[in-house]
Order: structure tokens, then C-alpha cells, then sequence
């Protein structure tokens, strides 16, 4: 009987080796800012733990070069997954010195290769399989519980990114309270503006390129100068017209960060509402139409909902893109995740960088798991009215 | 008449910005009223030109590197030895593409300093993505008919591939590389952020400043510049659909 091996599995063992053998495993620093000394995995972890982690470590790797069973290939992704979630902790709980509150330990390259080593699989594991919306989002929903449940449990409390946050517990939440107001209160905003906007440009035929050409070209002002072009506006409204302060209209900060991701989100949702009512087969018009129904009802009962999917596709475009653009709004004072990247890139201290930078990737990703399995779901819906 | 009418703004939309960009205190009245008394009007700290070149260095460095790899995995993963990455590049693209561009560069400096590098590794990242789907979407959509009569005339993989597919593909592949241009254009402003000499310095030093004018000229040059070159590379595309002979695509 010959052994074939699995062409990704083959890069993915690869990986592993790479990862576990020669990069760094942690990183151990004195104090915040001065450089790292690299420590490798069996300098990092206790031996019963460097042994214990390597041997998962070499058979999730064997395991990944075999063509197995796919749901067996994801098993043993998470295993590995939460294998390393576990050794990093203790790495640096291991590293630091008792009592020592300067000393930082971070996860080094090798941690990160391994991480996305096991991601890919999983990913692999996940696409082949195929598993129906609601799969998706349990799968989801058990990870960001399993993170959780790590986080409270304290098994990481000695890594350095959570030093560095549980130096600033309030100000983080504070600004992840304004990272999701803005990037959700934008999309919004975009969605009732942007829907009768799309629906008008369906009807009036000669609006349409116009408002189009006017939504594209928004798109290509960068967005540091658009956020940086509406603080002088923003500021003259805030003063010249009554009640526009009391309502939290200022030149600099959330503001003008809201308004200019707003106007990023309006291509997408109007030219999708477009599109998505032009693909409505002028038969089921027709059919509508014969059976009486006025152009409202039409609207809402027909059009509209055989639009949706194109209309989501739009939203989650535009929850995704905000979610990335509003660590921008930093730069102008408008909060958010943003706040840490650009003090982290200020201070060279890259731990408050990745306080930045991970929830906001983590946010993002969610956002779109979430809004591809509610797209999926409404397909369906589209196909049925479709046949009939 | 419509065409001639874009000709124009299109040729005036260029000749202004270079105009801008050669001769930049020519448009100082036009800044002025922008700044307050004593501020300069127009970017001094560097040449208007030179930044500009250099944008257009960064982004052209990146969007390269990332149609040759992008091309290369999507035909990778439509030839019969690579089908077992398929559902997962699909996937791999999915996934990249949550990922915010601050959050790249700020992740890359760490790894390759301050400077040009990290702006150029988000930029390729970002790139890959609508220039490895569309050339999967162009080289799973053919027409079945054609991919069979190839074969019937007796040509290898290789052959298909070269003369048949990607031909065929072509004009949905250099849309894919329209998008990842004008995306580029734009993101690589954020990479001043991280010291890269771009067109988003005269944007920073003016938002530090806070001088409008200098907010207002690195904003129009990177937007004019993006009009510009999404024309241009529309016209391609649409020459080397009609060569094809396939109906233009948008």
C-alpha cells in the first residue's frame, strides 16, 4: 500500500519545523522598551511542557501530511491551536522572574509561524468541508469563547500585550466603545442614506451616473486627507450653527472620522441597491405587476427582498473596510483601536501596537464571518422566490 | 460627442496636475485662503514632484510583485496538480482581506524597520487579493467548448494555458490589477505614518499643522492621480478585449 501525502500538509509540516525548531519561541525583554533576546522552545517551557508541546506539535504535523479524514484534520488543528494558546502562557509565566514587574516575555516568530501553520490547516479543514452557515458561526462563537475563557482565566495575564493593557483597562474599552460606534454608527448611517439613495437612482434613470460618478470619485481622496478635510467644515458647523456643539459636532476628533467613513460607505451600498434591483428578472416584475400590486408594493414585498443578498454583500464590504479605516480616526482625535497602534508606532513599543492592531483584526474578521453566513442564509430565500 | 467631452476633462484633469506638480507655487492663490496668515500655502518641506514619484515607485513595486504572485496561484490552483489548494486560497483571500491596512503596517515595522518596506508589504498583500480572484474567476469561467476544441487541436496543459486561457482572461485579470492599483494609490498614504516618502506626508505634516492647503494638495494629487490611471487602464483593458474579440466587460 503506498502513503500519499497531502501537498498541503507537506507545506504545512514544514512550516511546523521551521516554527518549533529554528525561530525564536518568546521573546524576553528586561524592561518595555530595550531590544529582545530570542529563547527557543525548549529554553522557554519547563521540560515536561517543552516535551509535552513537541510532541503534539510533531503528530498534528504527521497527522497534517496523511490524507486523513478532513473532520480529523480540523480535531487536530485545534488541538494544536490550543496546545500553543496554553504553552505561551505558561512560557511566560516560566520566563519571568518571581516578583519581576518590568521584565516582558512576547510570543516570538516561531509562535506566529506555528499559529498560522495550524490556521491554515484549519482553514483547509473548514473549506473542504463546507459546513452550512450556522456551522460557521458555532465554530466562531466557540473560538471567541475559548479566547475568552483563556483571557479571564489569567493564563496569559504574564504576556506582554496584556501588561500593556492591564496598564489601561478603562482607556481600552473606552476606545473599543468608540472603535464599534463609529465603524457600526457609520454603516448605518450609509445604509438609510444610501438605500432610498440607491432605490431613487433605480427609478430616475438620470440621476444614476451622475451620483455614481460623484460616490467614485469620493473613493479615490485617500482617507487621512478625507478625515483630514472635513475637520475644517465640521468646525466652522460646530460654531456657526446653534446646536450643532451640543450635539457632539466638532472640528477635530469623532466627528469628522464619522462623517468620512459614512461617505466611504455610500459607494457600495447604493451602487449595490442598484445593481441588486436591477437583477430582478423583469418577469417576476411583470407577474407583480399583473397581479395588482402598486409600486410600493412591488418595492417592498419583491424587489427589495430579492435584492438583499447583493445589498448584504454591500454592508459587509462596508462593516469590514470601516472597521479596518476607523483606526485611522486616531490620527485626527476621533479614538478608537487606532489610538494604541499610532502611540505604539510613536513609542516603538510594538506589545501596544498589537493591542491595537489584534482586536481590530479580530473585529473585522468576525464582522465578516458573520455577514457571509447571513448572506448565505438569505441566498436561499432568493432562489425559492425565484422559481416561483 | 460624449467621448470627446471625457477626452477633454480627462486631458485638462492631467494637464493641471502636472502643471501642479512642475510648477506648484503657480497655484499658490488658489491655497491661500485655506491657511492662516503666515503659513505656507503650498508644501515646502519637499518636492511636490519627487514625493510624487516616489507614491508611484511604491505603488508599482508592490502592485508587480503582487500580480506575479497572485497570477501564479490562481493558475496554480486551477491546473490539476494544484487543485487541492483551491478551496483554501479561496478562503486565504477571504481572510486577508479582514485584515486592516494600519494593522499591517504597524505589525511590519516591528519585523523590517520604519521606511519604504512595510508600506510595500501591506500594499502587496492588499494587491493580491481582487487580482488572484479575478484571474480564478477568468480561468474557471471559460467556455467549455473552447478549452475542448484546444484540446482537440492537440495542444499540451502548457499550451492551453498559454495561448487559450490566459488570453481569454486577460481583460478579467488587468481589472483585477485596475482595482489593486487605485486601492494602492490611496493606502499607500497611510504607509507616512510609518516614514515612508509618499504623497501621505504632505497629508500628515498638514494634519499636524494643521494646514488645510497641505491636506487638501496631497489629497488631490493622490485622488487625480487615481482617476487618471483607472482611465488609462480601462482604455488597455478595453483594447485588449476588442483584440480578443469578447464583448467588453466592465
Amino acid at each position: 500500500m503506498t502513503i500519499r501525502i497531502d501537498k498541503l500538509g507537506a507545506v504545512i509540516a514544514l512550516m511546523v519545523a521551521y516554527g518549533g525548531l529554528v525561530a525564536p519561541f518568546a521573546i524576553f525583554r528586561a524592561n518595555r522598551i530595550v531590544p529582545g533576546e530570542a529563547r527557543s522552545l525548549i529554553e522557554a517551557l519547563p521540560p515536561a511542557a517543552a516535551a509535552g508541546l513537541a510532541i503534539v506539535l510533531a503528530a498534528v504535523a504527521c497527522m497534517a501530511l496523511l490524507r486523513l479524514p478532513v473532520s480529523l484534520r480540523l480535531a487536530a488543528a485545534g488541538l494544536a491551536l490550543c496546545a500553543l494558546a496554553v504553552s505561551i502562557g505558561l512560557s511566560a509565566r516560566f520566563l519571568t522572574p518571581d516578583g519581576d514587574s518590568y521584565a516582558r516575555v512576547a510570543p516570538g516568530s516561531g509562535v506566529w509561524i506555528l499559529l498560522s501553520a495550524f490556521a491554515l490547516l484549519a482553514a483547509d479543514a473548514i473549506a473542504r468541508l463546507g459546513p452550512p452557515p450556522w456551522i460557521r458561526l458555532l465554530l466562531l462563537a466557540a473560538v471567541l469563547a475559548a479566547v475568552g475563557a483563556v483571557l479571564l482565566s489569567g493564563l496569559w495575564d504574564n504576556l506582554s500585550i496584556l501588561k500593556e493593557y492591564a496598564g489601561r483597562a478603562d482607556v481600552f474599552w473606552q476606545e473599543a466603545g468608540k472603535h464599534v460606534t463609529l465603524a457600526l454608527g457609520s454603516l448605518l448611517a450609509a445604509v438609510v442614506a444610501g438605500l432610498p439613495l440607491g432605490i431613487l437612482c433605480h427609478r430616475v434613470k438620470r440621476l444614476r451616473a451622475g451620483v455614481l460618478n460623484v460616490l467614485n470619485l469620493i473613493q479615490t481622496i485617500p482617507s487621512i486627507a478625507l478625515f483630514g478635510l472635513l475637520i475644517a467644515p465640521l468646525g466652522w458647523i460646530a460654531v456657526h450653527v446653534p446646536g450643532a456643539y451640543a450635539l457632539g459636532i466638532r472640528g477635530i476628533g469623532a466627528a469628522p472620522a464619522f462623517v468620512a467613513l459614512f461617505l466611504y460607505s455610500l459607494l457600495p451600498v447604493t451602487a449595490n441597491t442598484v445593481a441588486g434591483l436591477a437583477g430582478v428578472a423583469r418577469e417576476v416584475n411583470e407577474a407583480a405587476r399583473g397581479v395588482g400590486m402598486t409600486g410600493t408594493q412591488r418595492l417592498l414585498r419583491i424587489e427589495l427582498p430579492l435584492a438583499t443578498p447583493v445589498i448584504l454583500t454591500a454592508i459587509r464590504i462596508v462593516l469590514v473596510q470601516n472597521i479596518g479605516l476607523a483606526t485611522i480616526a486616531a490620527l485626527i482625535g476621533g479614538g478608537g483601536f487606532g489610538v494604541f497602534v499610532f502611540q505604539g508606532i510613536g513609542q516603538m513599543a510594538m506589545d501596544l501596537v498589537l493591542l491595537g492592531a489584534l482586536p481590530t483584526v479580530v473585529l473585522a474578521f468576525a464582522a465578516a464571518v458573520i455577514l457571509d453566513a447571513a448572506i448565505e442564509m438569505k441566498a436561499p430565500v432568493f432562489n425559492r422566490n425565484k422559481i416561483a | 460627442m460624449r467621448i470627446s467631452a471625457a477626452a477633454i476633462l480627462r486631458g485638462s484633469t492631467l494637464a493641471v496636475l502636472v502643471a501642479f506638480l512642475v510648477a506648484p507655487h503657480g497655484f499658490e492663490p488658489v491655497f491661500r485662503p485655506l491657511v492662516q496668515d503666515n503659513a505656507p500655502a503650498i508644501y515646502s518641506q519637499g518636492d511636490l514632484l519627487m514625493l510624487t514619484l516616489l507614491h508611484l515607485r511604491t505603488v508599482a513595486l508592490a502592485t508587480a510583485g503582487a500580480t506575479v504572485v497572485a497570477m501564479a496561484m490562481a493558475i496554480l490552483a486551477t491546473r490539476p496538480a494544484g487543485a487541492e489548494f483551491l478551496p483554501l486560497s479561496r478562503s486565504l483571500a477571504n481572510i486577508g482581506q479582514t485584515f486592516p491596512p494600519v494593522a499591517v503596517l504597524a505589525l511590519a515595522v516591528p519585523v523590517l524597520g520604519f521606511g519604504e518596506k512595510p508600506t510595500l508589504i501591506a500594499l502587496f498583500l492588499y494587491g493580491l487579493l481582487p487580482i488572484f480572484e479575478n484571474t480564478l474567476t477568468g480561468l474557471t469561467t471559460l467556455p467549455p467548448a473552447v478549452i475542448e476544441a484546444a484540446r482537440g487541436a492537440g495542444m499540451t496543459g502548457r499550451q492551453r494555458l498559454w495561448r487559450v486561457e490566459l488570453p481569454l482572461a486577460l481583460p478579467l485579470i488587468l481589472a483585477g490589477i485596475r482595482l489593486s492599483v487605485v486601492i494602492s494609490l490611496a493606502t499607500a498614504t497611510i504607509g507616512s505614518t510609518v516614514a515612508a516618502k509618499t504623497l501621505g506626508e504632505i497629508i500628515i505634516a498638514g494634519l499636524q499643522s494643521n494646514n488645510m492647503a497641505f491636506v487638501l494638495q496631497g489629497g488631490l494629487i493622490v485622488g487625480m492621480l487615481a482617476i487618471l490611471i483607472y482611465d488609462g487602464l480601462s482604455a488597455i483593458e478595453r483594447q485588449v478585449a476588442r483584440r480578443a474579440g469578447l464583448p467588453t466587460r466592465a
